[in-house]
């Protein structure tokens, strides 16, 4: 934490230096001393690590570095350095966005560059290190080294900016993730951080503050795309003498994780950017209502909150400045629908989340009835470089209407799966070929899934679609917070989009008939289409059939009558896949075949009695004891017990079990 | 008093002017304490927030987080994301159910395994990803977390030798 230089350094907490960023970055400012300025001058070298005098080992732990095991990985870096007597010091850093090559370990050797390595699991440890400290590293290890002055760089290694991951990125917002120690506000600040809100509270009004962000055209990245700058200007507008500033990391959305991965890599930015934030609306309480399945996320803020407290950047009287503002962690319990403005309001109050009909806005009554914002995390995460670069640099980038960059969590079948912050405009061709590396296995694309349970999916002759918000919407699909999932060739849509039903129908509060039942009738219509016909009666047939002609209009009538986001955009996934894979739905229906193979249901089982030792593994194993025949001779499959759970094919170890697509058997399979 | 009300009792103390927006937090905390919320809870926090029952049943049950049964020695949560379902995670979930016998939100008898379906926990890249005690486990196949169950099983059960 901070050190001061002298003694005619005056800043604390309770008499603030309103030059304090400034000087921390290159002071000292208020006098002129060769031993303040050589003090000032080594510490901002030694947090940059210039010059450095021992090895440093940077490991990345964010959850999914530590899912693939990065802390059996420090253990065992730990017993290496104390085996062979070395000394190093070892850094937890955030995620590079790379979670498909997790767990990422850095070396930093004196006079050399930092060097990158991939899939560094405890195993591996020794194949790496020992060799990179003796100046050899193993290449077939090497992400890339980092470009940096005054150091020299690896010959034969390639630069972690040509990866192909990287090469097309735009890294603002993830700038410092997986680079700098996230718990060590000094470090965010001699990299430039905090810097823009030294700027604002000295020379800035709020009213400017929103015109720069209203300018560089910067929108809402929590899904539904407002313009920020001019949300700020409502609660400017709103009348009361108390306001609140609300932080939304709820990030509800399955299959985004990018406000964890800022918040793990970088807390400070999102500090920054809430008080920044905070001061244009004249809040002087600011809340962040994150998720509780998100510990580290919660304790890496936490240090964050308390180190700007003690430096005082939170607290009373923020660099001499009149400006106050106390920031309060609130754990949200796991309510999807509190991504929606009003019930996370009603959460933080501690009622049932749910929402309630707008206007009244929360821009003019929110929070106890005051004027409240609420921003999502990547939102605030880019505050700090609009104001430090202008909002001629953020809007230099992107689309007409969608400027800047867009963080999205690229998952599903992909084979470099991970975070790419990428300019909007970018096409999805690029973002899943080029930096996620292509479809898994040699298989074909099939679909992209964007903007979660709101969103819809984009089937391949999109791929080319430049991504901005309108851009999308045209195609059926949102970008909302920015979760992309990659499908292949034997994802079934019809499943996917009955997945989203089964969620959206679980995480509907309840409060609005439309979205309740709705959805649960939608549910029911997709289930029975993945049912096999065995034992359907006439009148089941029936219902099916009247379900699936009126799924459309059930879809529409749910859009337009419900009364909060959540059930207005919940027949989206619905919809696109069925307005683009409207043959797999046929094939379902009609034909009661999975094209993809996906819906286990209407699948058939057959034993191949050659192949078959009669182990009677799978008749022991088969839930509905639907495997029959006597021990060491071949096994038969009833039909009409099999439920097509599949756990016969698992358990089998001669791979004696035959699938079939088809609903009635193929010819010439044993036993059918 | 039994030690359960007392560990209610001091969550609650750590709140000196409680208000109904400490609600939820005095609900998380007592869940962290104790494992589940546990009822003697409800009627101890309506004293003190003066609020019916009624209500903090209402916020108890809207909440996926809380439980209101005790969780196992292992609470295994997979993950039901949409990167996960993509992956594969049915099938996990399937076989978690069907090794341990148990349904999501209920406990095994012997205490050992408890059961919960969340919805994403945030490591959709390596996917598909369960959560046992804390600890992540990514990228599982069906194998690997019978695997993994036997270990945790066969673990307890060192445990309960060398307690004996």
């Amino acid at each position: 934490m901070f050190e001061k230089c002298c003694d005619k350094c005056s800043h604390s907490p309770d008499s603030p230096c309103p030059d304090l960023i400034a000087c921390i970055q290159d002071g000292p400012l208020c006098h002129t001393d060769e031993r303040c300025n050589d003090f000032i001058h080594q510490r901002v070298e030694r947090l940059k690590r210039k010059n450095i005098e021992t090895p440093v080992i940077f490991v990345g732990t964010a959850t999914c570095g530590l899912g693939a095991g990065a802390e059996k990985t420090i253990t065992e870096i730990e017993k290496w350095l104390s085996e062979s007597k070395t000394s190093a010091d070892i850094v937890r850093v955030g995620c590079l966005g790379i979670c498909a090559l997790e767990p990422l370990v850095d070396v930093q050797l004196p006079k050399k560059s930092r060097i990158s390595f991939y899939s560094v699991t405890a195993e591996k440890v020794r194949d790496i290190l020992p060799a990179v400290f003796d100046g050899k590293p193993p290449v077939e290890h090497v992400l890339g080294q980092y470009p940096q002055e005054d150091t020299e760089a690896w010959k034969n290694i390639p630069l972690i900016g040509d990866h192909p991951f990287f090469k097309h990125q735009k890294r603002w917002v993830l700038e410092n993730c997986g680079i700098i120690n996230p718990e060590d506000i000094d470090e965010y600040i001699v990299w430039g951080g905090y810097s823009s809100l030294s700027r604002v509270l000295k020379n800035m009004t709020p009213l400017e503050v929103a015109d720069v962000v209203e300018d560089s055209g910067l929108r809402g990245r929590g899904g539904a795309g407002f313009p920020a700058g001019k949300k700020w200007k409502f609660a400017q507008q709103a009348e009361g003498d108390q306001r609140y500033m609300i932080c939304n990391a709820d990030e509800g959305d399955p299959g985004a994780f990018m406000d964890r991965a800022v918040i793990e890599g970088d807390p400070h930015r999102l500090v920054e950017g809430i008080i920044i934030a905070a001061y244009a609306i004249h809040a002087d309480h600011a809340y962040i209502y994150i998720r509780a399945e998100y510990p580290l996320a919660i304790r890496r803020l936490e240090k964050a909150i308390d180190q700007a407290h003690e430096l005082g950047l939170l607290g009373r009287n923020i660099l001499d400045s009149g400006f106050s503002l106390d920031i309060k962690l609130k754990k949200g319990a796991g309510a999807f629908v509190c991504g929606e403005e009003t019930a996370l309001i009603a959460s933080i109050e501690g009622k049932r989340g749910m929402p309630r009909p707008r206007p009244p806005f929360p821009a003019v009554s929110g929070l106890y009835g005051k004027p409240t914002i609420i921003n999502n995390v990547e939102t605030l995460a880019n505050v700090p470089g609009i104001i430090k670069n202008g909002a001629d640099w953020f809007s230099s980038v992107g689309t007409e209407r969608s400027k800047g960059t867009k963080v999205f969590a690229l998952s599903g079948n992909v084979v470099r799966t991970g975070l790419v912050e990428v300019p909007m405009g970018i096409t999805l061709r690029q973002i899943v070929f080029d930096i996620g590396g292509g479809i898994e296995g040699g298989l074909a694309f099939k679909a992209a899934q964007i903007g979660g349970p709101s969103g819809g999916c984009i089937p391949v002759e999109h791929l080319d679609t430049e991504i901005d918000y309108e851009s999308l919407k045209e195609i059926g699909a949102i970008v909302g917070s920015g979760g992309l999932v990659v499908m292949d060739e034997n994802t079934c849509m019809v499943d996917v989009a009955k997945f989203f039903m089964d969620f959206i129908q679980k995480e509907s509060c309840g409060k609005c008939i439309p979205c309740r039942e709705g959805t649960r009738l939608m549910l029911e219509i997709l289930t029975s289409l993945t049912k096999r016909r065995s034992h359907e009666t006439m009148e089941e047939t029936f219902t099916r059939f009247q379900g699936v002609i009126q799924l459309k209009r059930l879809a529409e009538v749910i859009q337009d009558a419900s009364l909060c986001a959540l059930g207005q955009t919940a027949p989206n996934p619905v919809l696109s896949t069925m307005r683009w894979f409207k043959d797999e739905y046929e094939a379902h229906v009609y034909e009661r075949y999975c094209p993809a193979g996906a819906c286990t249901e209407l699948l058939n089982y057959y034993i191949d009695s050659e192949k078959c030792k009669g182990c009677g593994l799978c008749a022991k194993n088969c839930p509905s004891d639907a495997i029959m025949g006597a021990p060491k001779s071949p096994h038969y499959i009833v039909p009409d017990k099999c439920i097509g759970c599949g756990t016969c094919v698992e358990t089998c170890k001669f791979d004696a079990i035959v699938i079939s697509r088809q609903d009635v058997p193929t010819e010439g399979v044993a036993n059918a | 008093m039994d030690p359960i009300n007392e560990t209610i009792d001091r969550v609650l103390a750590g709140y000196k002017t409680a208000e109904r927006s400490d609600l939820i937090p005095i609900l998380q905390d007592i869940q962290d304490s104790i494992g589940y919320v546990h009822k003697d809870a409800v009627s101890k926090i309506g004293t003190k927030l003066n609020l019916p029952p009624s209500k903090i049943f209402g916020v108890l049950t809207f909440y996926n987080q809380f439980r209101t049964e005790p969780p196992g020695r292992y609470h295994i949560m997979v993950c039901r994301g949409t990167a996960c379902h993509v992956k594969g995670s049915e099938k996990i979930l399937k076989t978690v159910q069907n090794t341990l016998k148990i349904e999501p939100g209920q406990t095994t008898r012997d205490g050992l395994f408890s059961l919960e379906i969340v919805a994403c926990v945030g490591a959709c890249g390596l996917s598909p990803v369960i959560n046992i005690s804390g600890e992540f486990y990514a990228r599982v196949t069906p194998d690997s977390v019978r695997e993994i169950l036997k270990t945790l099983k066969s673990e307890a059960k060192e445990e309960a030798k060398r307690d004996v």
